[in-house]
């Protein structure tokens, strides 16, 4: 597959991590933030680690759209997936994500209409082909993914269709990335910044990272090979003290960022003036709600939203792990009570939760490996 | 929020805005253009796709850039593991 | 986590405690067993909790992966108050309803090995019997139809049983309204089917449910087959060195399904892969005494049946992922959803567990058939971390292949 294989040549690998290891200061520990839930998944599914040297942790962020949203978010879709008539629509990810009275998933096997999409325009073809129905899309994702929730609600309304609508939950990066910076429990080295965000935004709203808090940014594609580059570029901006934003993934994001698609999202939504995030709190202006010029394609105009707020339950500590102050492996529950069979939390149900990453994927004691890999002939 | 597939644009579909099919190998799918409305790609261009959608092109001469990039780390490495090799033959 | 109590008070999850609760219960009751079980041996448990130190990162991680390992291990039970498309994808939630309700119930030492195919005493000569059911949709789709599946599939796993299959049943529920030329196609292609395998569909049964049921047409089928053979074959034989061999590319047949369904409006040259093994099955055991186990690589795809294997013979595996054939239509589309090949269902591929010594000759009657042409070795059995399947990938790190909850779901993210 071109422009993916090139990117995972392991011989390359090889090189970069020798790279990488020699600049590495004797005795200190440096810890880099993947924000991105993709690239948590590549590195556990490729197994990336194994070319890191000890002295580097990679700190998974919050970087996971499915993974942030509250479990009275989710109640709220459950809720409006039992209303009459209407047909659920949503991406593969949310499907087993678990409100405090069970998952889509659930709620499918007990009779309710909902069904999974690959797009939104599927959810619009969906419309189209049932006039007699209400057909609500769950929209979810940062900015890679709301430009194309924007560009379906513009042909909705230019196709005049009338039984459409969208749950809009979409988040923005930069509000998550400074609570990261300004919480007081972190201390990172610095940054590999979302690729596909990126394609959208451009990579300017990094700078501040770079210029107020010091903290180099090296915005990183998604193949294995584009994420040891990136730890390579970072650490040599550690090595020469030098903190920038840094550009890895040139073949796909281009410096200003995609500008129909910004101007999509402006006409048809706009931001929160705060958004729950789980684990992270309130945050304000860290999210999409359509507006008003579009009402009638925002499911909670037309549609009555219980907007009940549920705490987290005590026992799960997705906040932290989305915070990448703990581990996976340090949650009280992972693994036990907290399955990908039985999840509690988002982190583990979601294919780019930490969590999920690490229970499916990396699950391993690594050291054990590297030393039975070395002392086999 | 990531998961995005590089495909070859193999032709637009006839009236139909903003439409057109790709090729991820051997697969095609027909996909929405229409966020790359400034500088539409071409058949044989490259684009990034993201749930039905093209949300960037490829820059060809990037992608190689990148590639000669991680050759020459590979090529140095080699001649180092190489000359590693030959000092320690006393 | 209850299902089916959509619609309740918001507000409190209340399963999360109940959750809770059941595996500190656990832990409790094996940590209490543990102890005693050191008590009488003389010797104290490890003490570092009681004296306070906090044990190194390395450590503490190796305990909490030793504390997964034992809550993997218990009882499985179903908490699930109604059935999801989860408990027929042939992964984890499949085995626990497996486990929990039917071998529960029925529970035989005929049973328990839960292979493709039960074993038999039948007088003087050994049988083995076998049952499926084909659910498929759409019926018709590129290679094949719901006939080839329901022929070829029972014939397989008689085949990997080590059996020579002989006779099939057919039992079909029609839709009321299926057009009887549909029911014609299905049932020529099942007579081309059987005649291919050396097979004779022996005895049926029909009913019709009223229009919305049946999806068209549903079959089940049993099959019989004679032992003749000494070798016993199971999962659970497989040793430490074995080779594990897989028949040909895998993924082919689940793509061509998502794909048939026409909901994701994709193209692409794939075409199921559905074939009778026996005469392939046949080939290899005559050739190679030192096959362990074969599997039908199905529901589940090949990530399954490595994992049977680990669990089952309590060993490690270790397999690599460029090792593994995989056409390139086949992982266009799954890249495209963001899916991995190697749960997705085969159904003409067997997966293969052979005494190393063996390797040579296994591969070679493999690939001596029209349709193991692209066998291969794509990895080997080891004594190192027991039950778990390891991946080396084509990237050269390592990871875990854990079985899946339920079908492998197309993401975005």
């Amino acid at each position: 597959m071109r422009f993916v294989d090139e990117f995972r040549d392991a011989q390359k690998a090889h090189a970069l991590a020798a790279k990488i290891a020699a600049l590495c200061e004797p005795g200190r520990q440096y810890k880099l933030m993947e924000v991105c839930g993709g690239h948590t998944h590549t590195i556990y599914k490729h197994g990336l680690e194994d070319y890191l040297p000890e002295s580097i942790t990679l700190v998974h962020g919050p970087g996971c759209p499915v993974c942030v949203i509250p479990m009275g978010r989710v109640d709220d879709a459950m809720h409006l997936a039992s209303q009459p008539d209407v047909i659920m629509t949503s991406f593969g990810d949310m499907m087993r994500v678990p409100g405090s009275g069970g998952s889509f998933f659930d709620a499918k096997a007990a009779g309710t209409d909902i069904r999974m999409v690959y797009s939104p325009l599927d959810s619009l073809k969906i419309a189209r082909s049932n006039p007699d129905k209400q057909v609500v899309f769950m929209a979810i994702g940062f900015e890679t993914t709301a430009p194309s929730t924007a560009m379906t609600i513009l042909r909705a309304a230019a196709e005049g269709i009338g039984n459409f609508s969208v749950f809009c939950n979409h988040v923005t990066i930069i509000p998550a990335i400074k609570a990261i910076l300004d919480s007081p429990d972190l201390r990172l080295d610095g940054f590999l910044g979302p690729g596909h965000v990126s394609t959208v935004i451009g990579c300017r709203p990094y700078e501040f990272i770079a210029r107020d808090y010091g903290k180099p940014v090296v915005v990183a594609g998604f193949e294995p090979l584009d994420i040891l580059q990136s730890i390579y570029m970072l650490m040599l901006q550690l090595a020469e003290g030098r903190s920038v934003v840094e550009n890895q993934y040139t073949r796909v994001v281009p410096w200003n960022g995609n500008l129909v698609a910004l101007k999509a999202i402006g006409e048809t939504m706009e931001l929160r003036p705060y958004f729950e995030w789980r684990g992270l709190g309130f945050i304000s202006h860290s999210a999409l709600r359509v507006r008003e010029k579009y009402a009638a394609f925002d499911a909670e105009r037309h549609f009555d939203v219980p907007g009940v707020r549920v705490a987290d339950p005590k026992a799960c500590q997705c906040g932290e792990v989305l915070k990448g102050v703990l581990k996976p492996w340090e949650c009280k529950v992972f693994g036990t009570a907290c399955t990908p069979e039985t999840p509690i939390g988002t982190c583990m149900v979601s294919p780019e939760g930490a969590c999920a990453a690490y229970y499916n994927y990396g699950r391993m004691n690594r050291r054990r490996v590297r030393e039975a890999e070395v002392s086999t002939p | 929020m990531c998961l995005g597939i590089p495909g070859e644009l193999i032709e637009f579909l006839p009236g139909q805005p903003d439409l057109a099919k790709v090729n991820v190998s051997g697969v095609k799918r027909v996909i929405n253009v229409g966020l790359l409305s400034d500088d539409p790609p071409m058949p044989g261009e490259w684009v990034l796709i993201h749930v039905g959608f093209a949300l960037s092109k490829i820059d060809e001469q990037e992608a190689a850039a990148a590639l000669q990039f991680l050759e020459g780390i590979g090529q140095a490495y080699e001649d180092e593991l190489a000359a590693l090799a030959e000092s320690a033959i006393e | 986590m209850t299902a089916g109590r959509v619609g309740q008070q918001p507000g409190n999850a209340g399963w999360v405690e109940q959750a809770l609760r059941e595996h500190e219960e656990a832990e409790r009751r094996e940590s209490e067993a543990a102890r005693a079980r050191d008590h009488s041996h003389g010797e104290l448990s490890g003490a570092t909790e009681a004296a306070g130190r906090r044990p190194p990162a390395g450590d503490r991680e190796q305990q909490v992966l030793d504390r997964i390992d034992r809550a993997r291990r218990r009882r499985p039970r179903v908490r699930e108050e109604r059935i999801t498309m989860a408990h027929g994808a042939g992964g984890k939630a499949t085995r626990t309803l497996i486990e929990a309700i039917f071998l529960d119930a029925f529970r035989n030492p005929m049973l328990e090995p839960l292979e493709d195919a039960a074993a038999l005493q039948a007088g003087a000569s050994r049988v083995a019997l076998t049952t499926d059911s084909y659910v498929v949709s759409p019926l018709f789709f590129p290679g094949g139809d719901i006939g080839d599946l329901a022929v070829n599939g029972t014939v397989n796993d008689l085949s990997v049983a080590g059996a020579t299959p002989l006779y099939l049943s057919a039992g079909f529920i029609l839709e009321e309204g299926f057009p009887v030329a549909d029911l014609t196609q299905i049932t020529t292609s099942m007579r081309a089917a059987a005649a291919a395998a050396g097979v004779y569909v022996v005895t049926g049964d029909t009913k019709v449910v009223q229009k919305g049921k049946a999806d068209g047409c549903y079959i089940n089928t049993a099959g019989v087959g004679l032992i003749e053979r000494e070798t016993e074959l199971g999962v659970a034989r497989a040793r430490p060195g074995d080779a594990i061999i897989v028949s040909g590319p895998v993924g082919d047949h689940g793509v061509t399904i998502m794909l048939a369904r026409g909901e994701l409006d994709i193209e692409a040259d794939v075409e199921s892969d559905t074939a009778p093994l026996n005469g392939l099955v046949a080939g290899l055991l005559d050739a190679a005494p030192g096959v362990r186990a074969l599997r039908d690589a199905t529901r589940g795809g090949v990530a399954t049946i490595l994992n049977e294997i680990a669990t089952s013979a309590e060993v490690g595996v270790e397999v690599s992922e460029d090792d593994i054939p995989v056409r390139d239509e086949v992982r266009g589309a799954a890249e495209l959803l963001g899916i991995d090949p190697m749960y997705v269902a085969c159904e003409g591929r067997l997966v293969a567990v052979v005494d190393d010594a063996d390797t040579g000759r296994a591969l070679d009657a493999l690939r001596a058939h029209p349709l193991g042409e692209q066998a291969a070795v794509i990895g080997h059995v080891t004594d190192d971390s027991p039950g778990v399947v390891r991946l080396k990938t084509a990237f050269g790190g390592t990871r875990i292949v854990d079985l899946l909850v339920g079908d492998p779901l197309p993401r975005i993210c």
